[in-house]
């Protein structure tokens, strides 16, 4: 009894039962307000054609007492009686006593007026067989000169049975749509429960870990389909995610483990160390390791704050020219100790509401990366420091003419710990362009990469411009 | 003058591996409100190695008592802590008029709440991690602050000579052109006579940019003004302790 009632109302807390239920009922209201209207309809009709037929009748009745008097009248009328489906037919006494006719009885004072009785009435027709049963009939009565009575009827059939018939119609009615709803919810109602059963299957498997798991897709492309393609573009997404978030892992890992290691053996170096020398070195390497590892947690710290958004606060009017030149002129020893050479083309004036301390950061990033991958390459083309105003914003340029980045990486560099150089031989955290991109997300930017010289050139170089819309201020 | 006649030791290249820094500044005396414990055990000993004397307090109640209580040359103040947050500890020890430089230690990130650290009466920011090297150089900058040569017009390291005024440089009378900025640089070096001078702490006060640089930029810096003011002459001044900064300082 149990189960079998929570498995009604299991069935009941369903969507598709609640919502035949609501459509049966509307069915059901509508098919009981047609089977009223089209009733009324025709029996207004059918009246119509009963009056339009005793009317006739009357005409000719009428003109038979005129031709030939009360015997033609009498003849005629016992002719009209006797054929199938006859009228209903009476002469009564001026008195309103029935003195001939084809039925029994009718309902007293019908024959006491002229012209259509107002409602049906009761009449008791003659039978054969058992008592007599009451009928309902519709009559024209009029008044011959000599103050004979004559009526002219149709009957309408035993009371109540019009009204059964309609009834029954209903009952048929709501009979074959309750059954139609069956049929619907066995056919679509229990499709649908057990496509989402199935949904609700692959969602438990996805929860548990399996994430390759994807939902069933069916070939109608209906609601059911297109929901279960946008939760499957959405796992896709997570799992992308989940990839990039196992690879930073693995990055960190690896970031942080080798470092660590090297960290670890310098101690041991030290601590079996004699000659003092010897000792303050491998001590100072020490101080040299952890420095890095700190500098690393910083900008890992660092990112996070700038993607949190919580910088926002401390944004004002920034010099872009001035930033631009100031890192120009802070990394032009650098660059030129590395055997390049570096010039800008800035143009002055521009500004932009932000953070001057991150876009400074930015641009050291990216000014410590062209000097670190350029450095070292043929001809020495310079690194160009480059600020201009274009359409669509301020584009800050830092171009460099190293070996440059394939096309179908430069997506990759952005995000964290990831280094083209897989050998990681180059010093770095792996963590400056990311910090760049949070950066020019945080100003509403983008950044851009392209090659500084073509994609074709053989050393087609590296620029990384940032894009700072025009802002509505 | 601005050197430390105590100075004497003139091999020290760095300050915690051997005793022989604590000659170097002696009689400093710092309170470090810091609620973790074993952070400010490792303090206090680093401190305490370099001849600083370190009082503690653990909470922000006690830290605010021993800050308004006893005459410290520098507090060193962890942002977050029990009974009473560091901010609200500085604003209230300003409010009573103690004027003791206080340095600002924070988990709490960089760029904006340094400036709320400093706009609640903080004089120096250091985030969480650091590198105890830079903790105490800037304790050492801020604690000489009160005898900062700050109005002085020549600032005077050996025979070198600096004229905040006329922007000129001599070394042994002889004139030494610098650019705008090597000046800078070499002015705060000067400034600081005698004490370590971190990487970040250069970049904050002669490119006024807070964070760390993240390779040798400064290095080249210091080291292209280093050839213009040792090229000709015999006796180093600018050197360079590993493991934490740069110190001008007159050897004889």
């Amino acid at each position: 009894m149990k189960p079998s009632m929570s498995r009604l109302r299991l069935v009941m807390r369903s969507t598709t039962v609640r919502l035949s239920a609501l459509y049966i009922m509307l069915f059901a209201l509508c098919a009981a307000f047609l089977v009223v209207y089209v009733t009324a309809m025709s029996e207004r009709l059918l009246a119509q054609q009963v009056r339009e037929a005793l009317l006739q009748e009357t005409s000719e009745v009428r003109g038979s007492y005129d031709r030939g008097g009360v015997n033609l009248l009498l003849r005629t009328m016992e002719r009209r009686a006797r054929q199938p489906g006859a009228n209903l037919y009476v002469i009564a006494s001026p008195t309103g006593e029935m003195l001939a006719g084809n039925v029994a009885s009718v309902e007293p004072g019908v024959l006491d007026r002229e012209g259509w009785t107002r409602m049906p009435f009761r009449y008791e027709p003659f039978t054969e067989t058992g008592p007599p049963r009451p009928h309902v009939a519709t009559a024209n009565v009029f008044f011959l000169d000599n103050g004979l009575r004559v009526m002219i009827g149709r009957d309408l059939g035993e009371p109540g049975r019009f009204r059964g018939i309609v009834r029954r119609a209903l009952m048929v009615a709501l009979a074959i749509m309750g059954l139609g709803a069956l049929i619907i919810w066995f056919g679509i109602g229990r499709n649908a429960l057990r496509r989402i059963d199935r949904m609700s299957a692959a969602s438990t498997k996805i929860i548990a870990g399996d994430l390759s798991q994807r939902l069933p897709v069916g070939v109608s492309g209906d609601e059911f389909d297109r929901l279960s393609e946008s939760l499957n573009s959405m796992l896709e997404r997570i799992e992308k995610l989940n990839e990039g978030l196992r690879q930073v892992s693995d990055n960190i890992a690896h970031d942080l483990k080798t470092p660590l290691t090297r960290l670890r053996n310098k101690a041991a170096d030290a601590l079996a160390e004699d000659r003092g020398e010897v000792r303050r070195a491998a001590l100072e390497g020490i101080i040299a390791e952890s420095d890095q590892l700190i500098r690393t947690f910083n900008a890992l710290l660092m990112i996070s704050r700038v993607e949190a958004g919580s910088i926002a606060a401390e944004m004002t009017s920034v010099d872009l020219s001035a930033i631009s030149a100031d890192s120009a002129e802070l990394y032009e020893p650098v660059a030129e100790e590395a055997g390049l050479s570096l010039t800008t083309e800035i143009e002055p004036g521009l500004a932009v509401h932000g953070n001057r301390e991150l876009i400074g950061q930015a641009i050291f990033n990216l000014l410590d990366n062209a000097i670190k991958y350029a450095a070292g390459s043929d001809g020495a083309a310079p690194i160009r420091v480059i600020l201009s105003k274009q359409a669509d914003g301020l584009h800050l340029s830092v171009a460099d003419s190293g070996p440059g980045i394939p096309a179908d990486k430069r997506k990759e560099v952005t995000k964290r710990f990831v280094r083209l150089d897989e050998s990681r031989s180059k010093p770095g955290t792996g963590l400056g362009l990311s910090l760049v991109e949070a950066v020019m997300e945080l100003h509403g930017g983008r950044l851009e990469l392209s090659a500084t010289h073509g994609e074709d050139a053989p050393q087609p170089g590296l620029t990384i411009t940032m894009v700072f819309p025009f802002q509505t201020l | 003058m601005q050197m430390n006649p105590q100075q004497s030791d003139g091999k020290t290249e760095t300050r915690f591996t051997d005793g022989a820094a604590d000659a170097m500044v002696p009689h400093m005396k710092i309170l470090v409100i810091e609620d973790d414990l074993e952070a400010a055990a490792y303090m206090t000993k680093a401190f305490r190695e370099a001849g600083i004397v370190v009082d503690h307090a653990s909470d922000g109640e006690s830290g605010l008592f021993m800050g308004s209580e006893n005459a410290y040359d520098v507090m060193v103040v962890d942002r977050m802590l029990p009974r009473r947050d560091g901010i609200s500890v500085i604003s209230e020890l300003r409010k009573r008029g103690v004027n003791t430089p206080v340095l600002i230690l924070s988990a709490l990130g960089q760029v904006d709440d340094r400036v709320t650290g400093l706009r609640a009466g903080g004089d120096d920011y250091l985030p969480k991690p650091y590198a105890f090297s830079e903790l105490l150089a800037r304790v050492e900058v801020l604690g000489r602050r009160k005898g900062a040569p700050e109005q002085e017009m020549v600032y005077r390291v050996g025979d070198l000579e600096l004229d905040r005024l006329s922007h000129e440089v001599r070394r042994g009378g002889k004139e030494i052109l610098l650019q705008p900025r090597e000046f800078r640089l070499l002015e705060y070096l000067m400034k600081n006579a005698g004490q370590v001078v971190t990487r970040t702490m250069l970049l904050e006060n002669v490119w006024d940019y807070h964070f760390d640089p993240q390779t040798n930029v400064i290095d080249v810096h210091v080291s292209r003004l280093r050839s213009k003011i040792e090229k000709d002459f015999d006796k180093p001044l600018l050197k360079t302790i590993r493991g934490a900064g740069y110190m001008i300082k007159d050897e004889a």
